[in-house]
């Protein structure tokens, strides 16, 4: 599918707190070298590497209260 | 013959005003109650928030039986009107507004430890009767989600409307019918061995449930109140992910089947990044456009709270002396 994003440079936005976020589709190989594929219109990486869905954030990075 | 998609039928009354909503559908009755009538009922019970429930679905898919043009039966509307105020009026009142949209974001954006919600009962205790019964509540919403949020589309510009949009495409299926997340809560409602028929269960629903939707309607269909979805949207796609997560390991728990789980499973992942989209390109988009829709937007995510709060009250509550939540058993 063309996109006019084909034609201009990829976003990527980071945050201090939170994923990466990459617009997708995404091919991520990870550090035992397998693959993860999302063809989301935007895609958000774990950077905090406590997501039960890893390379994908699952919200783990937030802050957590004891209340 | 008939061959499009299932018309819903319509539900029995729960009082005077729903009465007289249905007698008005079925042209059985030329008139409809004074909006005084409204006014003194109680905003969040079962008859009013049935009655709104009623006019709201003729914008979505109607009623077996009921004349397409009651929608804009100029009658009706007025009548709407009336409930809408009462609705709106007490949550103005009874949700308590946050000092500004950022700190009411940063709030949710806090997970507690141990949370006390419907999510947790169903992940730790639930029963597979409470999760047919917490679906078949649901269903009222997500037989038609994101579709009251899609109306906020034409009132955003720019990056809003663009951000908006994506995550729209992404509830919608991104361009593949059996994707929608409609169809797949459908799925989840068959692996539970409930009806999939839209509207099945509107006689079964709690009037906290009826609340839950009927929020989300008034929202869409206001522009004047565009803001305030937005913030609602939010504030949805802020709390889904956590939940979904603690809903997926209830549904693996108790064997529910693999739709089940998958319902759930997509929606930690899609929501995650539906919560940065909808933080980063709507909300802060809307309110670079229009800035003096803030308190709009606190609005929008303080009353989603109220009536899910209320919502979680009444199942948990339901549950905790042995009663179903549910108008009638499934």
């Amino acid at each position: 599918m063309h996109s006019p994003r084909d034609e201009s440079p990829r976003r990527l936005r980071v945050q201090r707190t939170g994923p990466l976020l990459v617009e997708g589709p995404v091919e991520v190989t990870l550090d035992d070298g397998t693959v993860a594929v999302s063809d989301r219109f935007c895609v958000a990486v774990c950077t905090c590497r406590r997501s039960r869905t890893y390379p994908w954030c699952d919200t783990s990075h937030r802050r957590r209260t004891a209340d | 013959m008939h061959t499009g998609l299932y018309e819903p039928t319509l539900p029995t009354d729960r009082g005077e005003l729903s009465a007289a909503t249905l007698a008005y559908l079925r042209r059985a009755s030329g008139s409809l109650p004074p909006a005084g009538d409204a006014e003194r009922s109680d905003p969040y019970g079962d008859d009013l928030q049935l009655a709104l429930y009623l006019c709201y679905e003729l914008h979505y898919r109607g009623f077996a039986g009921v004349d397409d043009e009651m929608e804009w039966d100029a009658a009706l509307l007025a009548f709407r009107r009336a409930l809408e105020d009462r609705f709106l009026a007490a949550l103005r009142d009874d949700a308590p507004l946050p000092a500004d949209v950022d700190s009411a974001l940063a709030e949710l954006l806090v997970e507690p430890v141990q949370g006390d919600g419907i999510s947790y009962h169903l992940r730790d205790d639930g029963t597979l009767g409470q999760v047919r019964e917490y679906a078949a509540q649901r269903s009222l919403y997500h037989l038609k989600e994101a579709d009251p949020h899609a109306w906020v589309l034409p009132r955003l510009h720019g990056r809003a409307k663009a951000g908006m949009a994506a995550v729209e495409y992404d509830e919608f299926g991104a361009g593949r019918g059996e994707r929608v997340h409609a169809r797949l809560f459908a799925d989840l409602m068959r692996d539970l061995s409930l009806d999939t028929g839209y509207g099945r269960y509107l006689d079964a629903a709690c009037p906290q449930m009826l609340a839950v939707s009927n929020l989300m309607s008034l929202l869409g269909l206001h522009r004047r109140l565009r803001g305030a979805l937005v913030g609602h949207f939010a504030a949805v796609e802020i709390t889904s992910s956590p939940n979904c997560r603690r809903l997926a390991q209830a549904m693996e728990r108790l064997g529910a089947g693999p739709a089940a789980e998958h319902f759930y499973r997509e929606h930690v992942e899609a929501d995650a990044v539906h919560e940065q989209v909808v933080r980063h390109e709507v909300v802060a988009g809307l309110l670079e456009a229009e800035p003096q829709l803030a308190a709009d937007v606190a609005f929008g995510i303080a009353a989603t709270g109220l009536v899910e709060d209320r919502f979680t009250e009444h199942l948990l509550g339901s549950w905790r002396s042995e009663r179903s939540s549910l108008r009638h058993a499934l």
